[in-house]
This record gives C-alpha cells, structure tokens and sequence, in this order.
C-alpha cells in the first residue's frame, strides 16, 4: 500500500477547512475558500502557503561546489554565501531531471530545493552522480517551508523577526530568528510577487504558521492552496515540471536558456546535447496562447494551424487577474509568432486562440 | 442543500419534473470549485438519459454534464456564458443549465433522500 505523506501542518490545514488532495506523495490543501479568492489576496494583500512537501538536500564538503556544477546547468560561480541561484538540472541527453533552487551558506555547504513529487528520484540520480569526497543527506522530513507571498508580505513578516528585511534582496537569504525560531528566510516565490519563502525546523512549523497568519490577518493575510499556487505560477509564466519540462523537454526548449549556461568554461551532464540542439536549432519553444473562441485551454490539447498540429499545451488555465483563458504551449519553433492565429482543438473541436508573449502577468516594481 | 421538489442522478444532477430544468447538485458545485466555463448544447437537439449535455469547468477541473432524463432541449441559461459563478452561488435556482421537453427516462431518477444518501456514502 502506497502511503502518503503528511506536512506538520496537516492538522492546520483540516482545522482550517482546507480541501484536501494527493500532491507529490503529500496529503495538501488545495484550497481553503477558493481558488479565485486566494490568488486575489497574494496579488493584493498576501497569502501563506504550507510549501514543506519540497525537498530539500544537503551537500557539504569541499568537493561541494564542483559536484553541484556538474549536476545543474546555471553556473555556480555566479553565487556566494547567502546568495541563491534558479536552475535546471538535466540528464545527459538534455532533457530535464528537475529544476530547483540552489542556496550557497559558504563554498562548502550548500542546499538544493527540490520539487516534492521529485524529492525520491532527484536524490537516486544526485547520489548516482557522486564521486567527489562529499556528503549527500535527504533533510526534507526535518526541513518545514513556509511561503508568504504578495504585496504585504514584507511588512507581516518584519513584525514577528528582528532580522533587517528590507536587507534580503531578491534571490539572497539570512539565517536568524522568526517567531522566535531559528530559521533560513530568503526572497524568493512562485507567485510572481514579492515575498518570503522561510525553512524552519518541522516541530517550529505550527508556531510560525499560527503565528504569521494571527499578526497577517488585519493586513489581509489568508491561507493560500496548491490550486491558487498554480494559477499564480502560472500567469507568472513559471515553469512546473511534469508540465513545462520534463526528462523529453530541454530547458532550452521551455525557453529557460538564461538558466543554461553553454559558454563559460563550467561544465554539467547534458551540456553537450544542450549544446548541439542550441546550434542545429530548436525544432519547438515555448509560447503563451491566449483564447479568442469561448474555452479554457488544458494541458495536452493539440493546437494546430491550417488542420495541421503544431504543438500542445503544457499548462492551462482561466487567469483570474486578467480575466482571460490562457495557456502555455510548447509549438513548433517556425509557427511560434506571437500573433500568429492558430485553433486549439477543445473535445474534438477547434477554438480560435492567438500566440501571446509570457508571462502574462508580470507585477510592477515600486 | 437537496431539495425534495427536486429529483437527481448518482452523476450529481438535478431535474425539476414541473419545470423540466436541469442543473448540477450543490455537492458537485462545491466539489468542482470556483466555476469559470460552461459549454451548452444547441436548442432543439435530442438527448438519451446518460449523454453528455455539456460541460462545466472550474478552476482545476472538467466535467461533463449528463442527460438526467431523454428528451429534448428547448432553453439553454445564457445568463452563465458571462457569469458561471451563478452554478456555485445558485445552483437550484440563477445556476439552472438547460430546459428539456422530457421523453422519458424518468424512472431512473433519484428523489431527496436517496440521492443524500448517495453522496453520504462517497
């Protein structure tokens, strides 16, 4: 029997009404109150979400550095201590094992933030890779994140932590009290807004959690679920693997090449076939579809143009910000045009859509 | 939450046998979510008990709408091509989906009780 998993904040979840469902091996909240009404307060006011279904695996050791270049394609060098890079990590044929965060505490510690339904495989393929003098743990089940996202986020936060906020620039972090619980706070999200995402011990995971919600609520702070998690991502044109990339789409393809790094000297597994599809040229790319037909694009509806199928959807959804039906697709490169008129076929039947630029929601910076 | 003027189906429809309207339950409301899409079938086209109607569409989720009864449709609620969330806030009432001259296929149906029963069990 299949057991799934629980975050310490499981009971949190239930007290607080959430609808519960299987998420990457986890029993989560997908949503509270609603998905429209959760993705509005993180886009105007903030939201908390319960996010410790991630993975999150330590590597120490002097050979640290030069182990984790050689499993991520960004470049490493680019990050010092308390600083955080976004990359994909890809097999040797290029396509995708996963894509994470990579937090550098000194040159020979670091922490990747891995996604929950890749925690287990991630590890098998990370351990597989290693022959340096390192050490490798699995701390997911002692590891709680919490993200606290939107406009407010900053000042809810700075009422429960003597650590200087305004200090943590975007992508960096500090460790230091929160509630009065040693944690790890860094500025980061997957929402498209400013905020927090913050790692704690698991047994501190329901104080902070009681305790933000409590001093967030009269600046308008809610519980958020994983369906409000996506469609946030989503507008913010984020990529979620198993949807945008996977082990038969190259981050390349799913128009990450800033993450790629091909010309400095560094080298990573699947380099060389990341490289070669650079120079033959992508055969298809990533592309935001917007309807212009009444429907709401799904992952894996063909899109095609003149009868002819030219792509699919990776990921689909009604935006609730700007009111439309969207999706991203990934499209053959010579069609991909923003403008370009094409149908997607919704139950059999073709439904006029335009190709539009990504993200399709971007929010504007004070 | 179930009305007893109302009969159902174990696929969480609703058929007013006066009115002759059709909607979805409240339990499929509130299991769907948020409501954003509602695709109608044409007026004057006939439908088997059990065939798809249409479909409802919600933040995550698709669903098809099934036929309660045989018969065919007469009115379609066009109040829901701009407003879907009517089928969460109302689904007995502004939320009704389509009308239908009812041929038959009644017998099947579902009153209050058992239908309430129905959704203790899932």
């Amino acid at each position: 029997m299949y057991n799934l998993k629980r975050t310490p904040l499981y009971e949190e979840h239930v007290k607080l009404g959430a609808k519960i469902v299987e998420f990457g091996g986890f029993e989560m909240p997908v949503q509270y109150k609603g998905i429209i009404d959760e993705h509005n307060v993180v886009r105007k006011k903030a939201g908390l979400f319960d996010v410790s279904h991630m993975g999150e695996i330590e590597v120490r050791g002097q050979g640290a550095k030069k182990f984790i270049q050689k499993l991520i394609t960004n470049n490493i060098e680019k990050i010092e201590p308390g600083k955080i890079i976004y990359s994909p990590m890809c097999y040797e044929n290029g396509g995708t094992v996963d894509d994470l965060l990579v937090y550098c505490f000194n040159a020979e510690h670091y922490w990747l933030v891995v996604n929950a339904s890749n925690t287990e495989k991630d590890w098998q393929w990370i351990i597989s890779q290693k022959r340096e003098e390192i050490e490798l743990i699995n701390i997911s089940d002692d590891i709680a994140q919490l993200a606290l996202q939107g406009p407010m986020a900053e000042k809810i936060l700075q009422q429960i932590t003597p650590l200087n906020l305004e200090e943590i620039k975007y992508f960096r972090f500090i460790q230091g009290q929160v509630a009065g619980c040693d944690s790890i706070v860094s500025r980061t999200g997957y929402t498209g807004e400013d905020g927090f995402e913050i790692y704690i011990k698991t047994e501190d995971a329901c104080k902070l959690w009681n305790e933000l919600l409590d001093k967030g609520k009269p600046l308008g702070l809610a519980p958020i679920g994983l369906g409000a998690r996506d469609t946030l991502r989503f507008e913010a044109g984020l990529p979620l693997y198993g949807h945008e990339l996977s082990p038969d789409i190259t981050p390349l393809e799913a128009g990450l090449d800033i993450f790629v790094d091909l010309d400095s000297g560094s080298d990573f597994i699947g380099k060389n076939a990341l490289q070669a599809q650079k120079a033959t040229g992508l055969k298809r790319k990533k592309m935001g579809i917007e309807m212009v037909d009444r429907g709401i694009p799904r992952e894996g509806y063909t899109i095609q143009k003149n009868n002819q199928d030219i792509g699919y959807i990776t990921s689909g959804s009604f935006s609730p910000t700007l009111g439309k039906n969207l999706g991203i697709a990934l499209v053959k490169t010579e069609e991909a045009q923003v403008g370009n008129n094409v149908d997607v076929m919704i139950r059999n039947r073709p439904c006029r859509a335009v190709m539009v630029k990504t993200p399709f929601y971007k929010r504007e910076v004070k | 939450m179930y009305p007893k003027n109302l009969k159902y189906t174990k696929e969480h429809e609703w058929v007013n046998l006066e009115t002759k309207k059709i909607g979805i339950t409240h339990y499929a409301q509130e299991a769907l979510g948020d409501v954003v899409f509602v695709e109608l079938p044409e007026i004057g086209v006939e439908f088997e008990a059990g065939d798809s109607i249409g479909v409802v569409e919600s933040v995550k989720a698709v669903s098809d709408i099934y036929s309660p009864v045989s018969g065919k449709v007469v009115a379609v609620n066009e109040d829901l091509l701009d407003s879907p969330e009517l089928i969460n806030q109302d689904p007995y009432g502004k939320g009704w989906i389509l009308e239908m001259e009812i041929t038959g296929g009644e017998e099947e149906l579902l009153d209050a009780e058992a239908y309430q029963r129905l959704i203790e069990e899932e």
